[in-house]
């Protein structure tokens, strides 16, 4: 029985004395918690986001020695795409040190911004989310740079006007918005009836139920209807099976464009040679002809480029975690150049983002030249209104097929500051001055 | 006053204008309808035999087309991966069979089919270990390709999967019908105990039964899977099944079938025509109000048996 107790006692001593070690190693680490979706239906889409960040941050650990020297630590909680799972790995995550949440889903975002601003640690819905956050006086505590859905939705229509010779020319043009019926897929609706307003192309809303498996009516609509565009909001299997639909429709695929979350290599899959020429929104560079690129290959994978190409390296969604990855890391840099190189805290980093200035000096120095446009985030706007290109599949890949467009921003920006300041007045808080 | 209009008036006016498109909304919907009767075909076959509603039929569809794509992937042709993922879902039931209905004889419903809820989880987290959660194209040489007839689009995958659905109605319908194995399934479905006294194989007919469903779902993956691709997103058609199940009666091989054609033609019709009336997106919740509509008045389905039961 002593010796029973003995044991029991040296176990226990063991794992406060882990316990310890582990908290020391914490405090000494900046922590980046991961909402990932592996599982679930919309897993093709979230194994690639989540092994680019994992993939970034293990780089930066391996090429860099860390954050100036504060090492960089992360966790992943599952959420399958969840909104109810991904608040619950908020709770589970933010008491653990946790400075910045990408929420990678725009049903967790919504639910996280009024929680942000409580508990003090700043939200990055890179590209996604909530489009009046971009209003940095209301929403102090959510980023969305370095653009909007509302931003894309107007590089759309100025695109469209580049081929149809001109936004003069967009009168009488038809537009089909096919979007998932859900707060991500509705996002672009605003902007796209102020647009069609303003420059008189007819727009046709066409809604696709969740998960998108079944879309017959959708495509009945436009086989009746014969737009000349489409623009699609869709997200996993909605995408696919509308690029197959498209292919069954005989829809001319130079005229569908998805946007930035309708593009990945899987959309493609279903329809195989017939996706050949469907477009899409693009915020940064495919592939792995990047320095970055080729610094995760080499630090995380030795060199074992099948091993990279097994775990999606050089993916759109892969690159896009990268491109999310630096701005978090980038991020903490800011805030360290301020407060000192050390661990920050929620509201270092925010301010950090707040301050953050990507540059094109910055982005040769990171390996990402070409890679994606410069931009600076301000008090008052936190999406910088950063400029949108379009590519096209290949059959093999995406390839850029138009420069980068800025956003109609005397457009959208007075909208995010109205519904910003809607949301202000709903949820009773003061904007701060910008100055 | 415009909504009023939208939903009185323009749909019966755009109906009139286009006869020809309507007939097409129509005639997709019925092919639409045929791809969640074979869903539904695999529910209605174990509830007829055991009584038990299979949550996991959804999973038995994603496992048995990511079997078979990913036996493809390693170079198996064609044939030959269809028959060893066939005998893998024979595999299957018996293993089913084995480690969870035998020891279940006799019990509650709600027993069985908590069970199955597990069986869910398993045949999801197996199929996705060993064949990976990417998107993969399932191409077994079904031709998949559009053309137009009477100013109409058809596509020759709809219209092949209404043919596999209506040989594998019939011979489903034969079979139950006019075998004696077929008879023995029925005798099982109504009371397990009674048909184990007059000496019919339990354990046997069970096997039988989730094989002969394990392999409605190979056909489900395949048809499914050449159209949307072989993905976890396939585990939720099992929800398009279930407002046809509830039309079409849980007991009926031929009421899964004409479930699916109502559901899919309603579906449509009222999409295309009264959706943007309400936003559009709304076929889902139509199969749902429809199913109930019908619940009202016939609680067992279109051609579900009817239960009396003395109180």
């Amino acid at each position: 029985m002593k010796i029973r107790n003995l044991l029991l006692t040296a176990a226990g001593m063991a794992v406060c004395a882990v316990g310890i070690m582990e908290s020391k190693i914490a405090a000494a680490e900046q922590f980046f918690p991961m909402l990932v979706y592996r599982t679930g239906p919309y897993a093709p889409n979230g194994i690639p986001v989540a092994n680019g960040f994992r993939d970034y941050y293990t780089m930066i650990n391996a090429r860099d020695g860390g954050i100036n020297g504060v090492k960089v630590s992360f966790e992943e909680c599952e959420t399958k795409y969840n909104t109810k799972l991904g608040v619950e790995c908020y709770e589970k995550l933010k008491g653990k040190g946790a400075t910045l949440f990408n929420p990678y889903s725009t049903g967790i975002t919504y639910q996280l911004i009024p929680k942000a601003r409580v508990d003090k640690i700043p939200i990055l819905s890179m590209g996604y989310g909530r489009t009046a956050a971009a209003d940095g006086r209301v929403f102090q505590w959510t980023f969305n740079f370095p653009t909007t859905y509302w931003s894309q939705a107007s590089t759309f229509v100025k695109y469209v006007a580049t081929q149809e010779g001109g936004l003069d020319k967009l009168n009488g043009v038809h537009i089909a918005h096919i979007y998932h019926n859900s707060a991500y897929g509705k996002e672009a609706n605003p902007t796209l009836d102020a647009l069609s307003e303003k420059y008189g192309y007819k727009l046709t809303k066409i809604a696709v139920d969740h998960p998108g498996q079944e879309q017959k009516a959708a495509w009945l609509q436009v086989r009746r209807k014969r737009p000349d565009w489409i623009f699609m909001s869709g997200w996993g299997v909605m995408n696919q099976v509308a690029i197959k639909e498209a292919v069954s429709t005989g829809f001319p695929m130079d005229h569908f464009v998805g946007n930035w979350w309708s593009g990945s290599e899987a959309d493609t899959v279903p329809a195989g040679d017939g996706a050949f020429g469907y477009k899409s929104a693009a915020l940064h560079g495919t592939g792995t002809d990047w320095p970055v690129i080729q610094d995760i290959i080499k630090h995380v994978y030795g060199g074992d480029m099948a091993l990279a190409a097994e775990n999606k390296v050089g993916e759109v969604l892969y690159n896009r975690a990268v491109l999310n990855g630096m701005f978090g890391i980038e991020a903490v840099r800011t805030a360290q150049g301020k407060y000192g190189n050390k661990q920050m805290t929620g509201e270092q980093v925010r301010w950090g983002l707040e301050n953050l200035d990507i540059s094109n000096a910055k982005l040769k120095a990171l390996g990402m030249e070409g890679f994606t446009q410069p931009f600076k985030v301000s008090c008052k706007d936190h999406e910088t209104g950063g400029p949108v290109a379009f590519q096209q599949w290949t059959g093999k890949g995406w390839q850029f097929v138009s420069d980068w467009i800025t956003p109609i921003t005397e457009v959208v920006r007075p909208m995010v500051e109205e519904a910003a300041a809607a949301y202000a007045k709903e949820n009773k808080i003061t904007p701060v001055n910008c100055g | 006053m415009e909504f009023m209009e939208n939903v009185f008036v323009l749909p019966f006016l755009d109906i009139a204008d286009s006869p020809v498109f309507f007939l097409e909304v129509i005639i997709s919907g019925l092919l639409s309808g045929v791809m969640y009767s074979l869903v539904a075909l695999g529910f209605v076959l174990i509830f007829k035999a055991s009584g038990v509603f299979n949550f996991a039929q959804g999973a038995m569809v994603l496992f048995a087309a990511l079997t078979l794509v990913g036996l493809m992937e390693q170079g198996v042709p064609v044939v030959i991966a269809i028959l060893l993922t066939a005998l893998l879902m024979v595999v299957l039931a018996i293993l089913i069979e084995h480690m969870m209905l035998r020891h279940l004889v006799n019990q509650e419903g709600i027993i069985l089919f908590m069970a199955t809820i597990g069986l869910n989880f398993i045949l999801e987290g197996v199929g996705q270990i060993a064949w990976g959660s990417d998107v993969k194209k399932l191409d077994i040489g079904i031709p998949d390709q559009s053309f137009e007839y009477a100013g109409m689009l058809f596509n020759t995958l709809d219209l092949s999967a209404a043919l596999i659905a209506a040989i594998m109605v019939t011979t489903l319908a034969l079979f139950f019908q006019y075998t004696g194995t077929g008879r023995a399934l029925r005798a099982v479905a109504d009371d397990h105990q009674a048909a184990l006294s007059v000496g019919i194989p339990l354990k046997s007919i069970w096997i039988i039964v989730w094989s002969v469903a394990g392999l409605v779902a190979l056909v489900a993956g395949i048809l499914w899977g050449t159209k949307v691709g072989v993905q976890f997103s396939l585990v939720l058609i099992a929800l398009k099944a279930l407002p046809v199940l509830i039309l079409g009666g849980f007991t009926s091989v031929p009421g899964a079938i004409i479930g699916g054609l109502i559901i899919g033609v309603g579906e449509k019709v009222v999409e295309v025509y009264w959706g943007p009336a309400f936003g559009g997106a709304i076929e889902g919740w139509f199969a749902y109000m429809l199913a109930l509509a019908f619940l009202m008045f016939r609680p067992q389905g279109l051609f579900g048996e009817k239960i009396i039961e003395r109180v």
